[in-house]
């Protein structure tokens, strides 16, 4: 049983970005140059992606993988984000004086983890996935060393982030105790009303709530964004909750059991979730605390999505394929901009991440125009107006859920949004309206990095594509493999 | 020959109670064995379902989740190294600079 060569190119992706991480630690010592190796992150980041070109679609590693366009999609958006944040660090790493070469190759070793949660087609091969993205993920959240609170991180994402991958594993166990297999294929056709199998799942569905930072599961959320380095949290914000969306998704897609069971957990989850996001993010001074709070609210938008793609899977004629389109489009969206916020944030931080607080930025308008522009741009975006993505995302999901006739769970969202809307408008207008208070201290930063001007710009311009012109991704979207088999 | 329901409820008991002491004990090194424990309680459930399901393969997992539980330790570790010498305390209830 030697594995074909066609199914190592449909690895190929990990293969490039776990490769080209071992070669930044070997570079280490020779290529002093910070530029140098940012560069070479990059290209190994920007590989990896175009390497799914070569893979051939269908099932790899004898049903382990699954590469299909959902895998494709999924691909591409971890890889964008990687790339993204290598560029989005550069300037961060000197500010910091921290080593580049490990931080970029932890980046892309985990990079290579939400490829494999994002293709896996059997519950081990997700677990070793999700490991090598959160093993590399503690890491990286303490890596500024000397600071007490990226230590506090790193060590509240390890002990939470373990507890949640024991349950995690836990389900696996069970699941395997039911069906007797950890394939979703098998699973799929085991007896649905066994009670071991529904307790299998329900772990499952805990593991990874705590993973996508579900409430009640997020405890460890603000914290951990909080402690970590800025570009950091940028991608725990964006690459792993899509990732781990994805696998959540692809599970339940392909095990029809216990479907009313799956409907009311996504249910109660979305509404708390919401909740607990937005009311958390309302008291919040520091703003990336705030846009910690922002994106567990975010995550449960995405989960009233999984609860409608429940409801219209019993409804033979239209099938699911509006709600994934919703998720699909709604994670795209969300992703970016968190990157693009996150990166203005960790450029008005300054050094030692001092200037975080509301207060810090007040009266940037005037001092940073286009900063501020961009802020205000990703802001809107997260709040939903439209010319964004935002926009399209919570529109999508808003029609899935009409579509599904889950009227309070609309209403529910729409109370959320508009109590969203208090604090994304406050920082906007803090920016625009307020004065900074005494003198700017004279460290504050006077612009954006070069490089974190790049990625505000790629970032900003996809938030307007994708707000403008929806139908050329919805198009990609909705021809997903995945979808089609869902109908 | 032991039923397996006795594995399963031995390691249901033994996963409890690993939660237990994750909730419970204030030492970050007691905390993270908690953690040991409730994967070990997982790799009985895999071994007992493997012997009655009569399949090899849920042997095989445990191998697998041994090994990622020893690269887990080995970070975790390091990072209970560095807050232990950032704090100069193991105790989590003054790990609390990040609050609401």
């Amino acid at each position: 049983m030697t594995p074909s060569a066609a199914d190592l190119i449909r690895v190929l992706p990990e293969i490039i970005w776990c490769g080209f991480g071992v070669l930044l630690m070997l570079l280490q010592p020779f290529l002093k140059n910070r530029q140098g190796l940012t560069l070479f992150a990059m290209v190994g980041a920007a590989a990896g992606t175009l390497a799914t070109y070569f893979g051939q679609m269908g099932s790899g590693f004898f049903g382990l993988v699954q590469f299909d366009t959902y895998s494709l999609f999924f691909h591409w958006l971890v890889g964008l984000v990687a790339f993204l944040v290598i560029l989005a660090s550069d300037s961060y790493l000197e500010r910091e004086n921290l080593a580049p070469a490990e931080f970029y190759a932890l980046i892309l070793f985990a990079t290579a983890g939400m490829g494999v949660l994002a293709s896996a087609q059997e519950l081990l091969t997700a677990f070793i996935g999700l490991e090598m993205s959160s093993i590399s993920s503690y890491v990286l959240a303490g890596y500024r060393r000397d600071s007490v609170k990226s230590s506090e991180s790193a060590v509240k994402y390890f002990l939470l982030g373990s507890f949640a991958t024991a349950f995690f594993l836990y389900g696996i166990a069970l699941v395997y105790g039911a069906s007797g297999s950890t394939n979703l294929m098998q699973i799929a056709s085991a007896d649905p009303g066994s009670n071991l199998l529904r307790l299998g799942l329900a772990l499952i569905l805990v593991g990874l709530g705590f993973k996508v930072a579900a409430a009640p599961f997020q405890v460890w959320t603000p914290d951990v964004y909080e402690g970590a380095p800025t570009p950091v949290t940028a991608l725990f914000a964006a690459g792993p909750k899509a990732a781990t969306f994805a696998l959540l998704l692809r599970i339940f897609t392909t095990i029809h059991a216990a479907t009313d069971f799956w409907f009311w957990a996504f249910w109660i989850l979305a509404v708390v979730t919401m909740f607990v996001g937005n009311l958390g993010a309302l008291v919040q001074t520091n703003v990336k605390r705030m846009l910690a709070y922002s994106s567990i609210a975010h995550a449960g938008y995405t989960l009233v999505a999984f609860a409608a793609v429940t409801t219209m899977k019993l409804d033979p004629e239209t099938g699911a394929a509006p709600a994934y389109a919703a998720v699909l489009f709604y994670l795209l969206g969300y992703s970016l901009v968190k990157v693009g916020a996150f990166t203005i944030v960790s450029e008005i931080g300054g050094q030692g991440e001092r200037y975080l607080t509301l207060d810090d930025f007040a009266g940037l308008g005037t001092r940073q125009p286009l900063a501020a522009a961009a802020m205000t741009l990703f802001l809107l975006s997260l709040l939903g107006m439209p010319i964004t993505a935002g926009f399209f995302g919570k529109f999508y999901v808003f029609k899935a859920a009409i579509n599904s006739k889950l009227i309070w769970l609309v209403v529910l969202m729409t109370i959320n949004t508009a109590i969203g809307a208090y604090y994304y408008l406050r920082v906007i207008v803090v920016m625009y309206m307020r004065e900074h208070k005494g003198d700017v201290p004279a460290d504050a930063a006077t612009s954006l990095s070069p490089t974190a001007a790049m990625v505000v710009a790629v970032v900003a311009l996809a938030t307007l594509y994708l707000g403008l012109l929806p139908n050329h991704v919805l198009g990609i979207v909705l021809s997903q493999d995945l979808i089609l088999s869902a109908r | 020959m032991v039923p397996t329901n006795y594995y399963l409820i031995l390691s249901a008991i033994l996963f409890g109670l690993g939660v237990l002491a994750f909730v419970f004990k204030r030492n970050i090194i007691t905390i993270f064995m908690a953690i040991e424990l409730m994967l070990n309680a997982v790799n009985l459930a895999f071994v007992a379902f493997s012997q009655a399901l009569g399949k090899p393969d849920g042997e095989v997992f445990v191998l697998f989740v041994i090994v990622v539980a020893a690269a887990e330790a080995a970070v975790g570790l390091g990072i209970i190294i560095l807050t232990a010498r950032n704090r100069r305390s193991l105790n989590v209830e003054r790990v609390d600079l990040l609050k609401l």
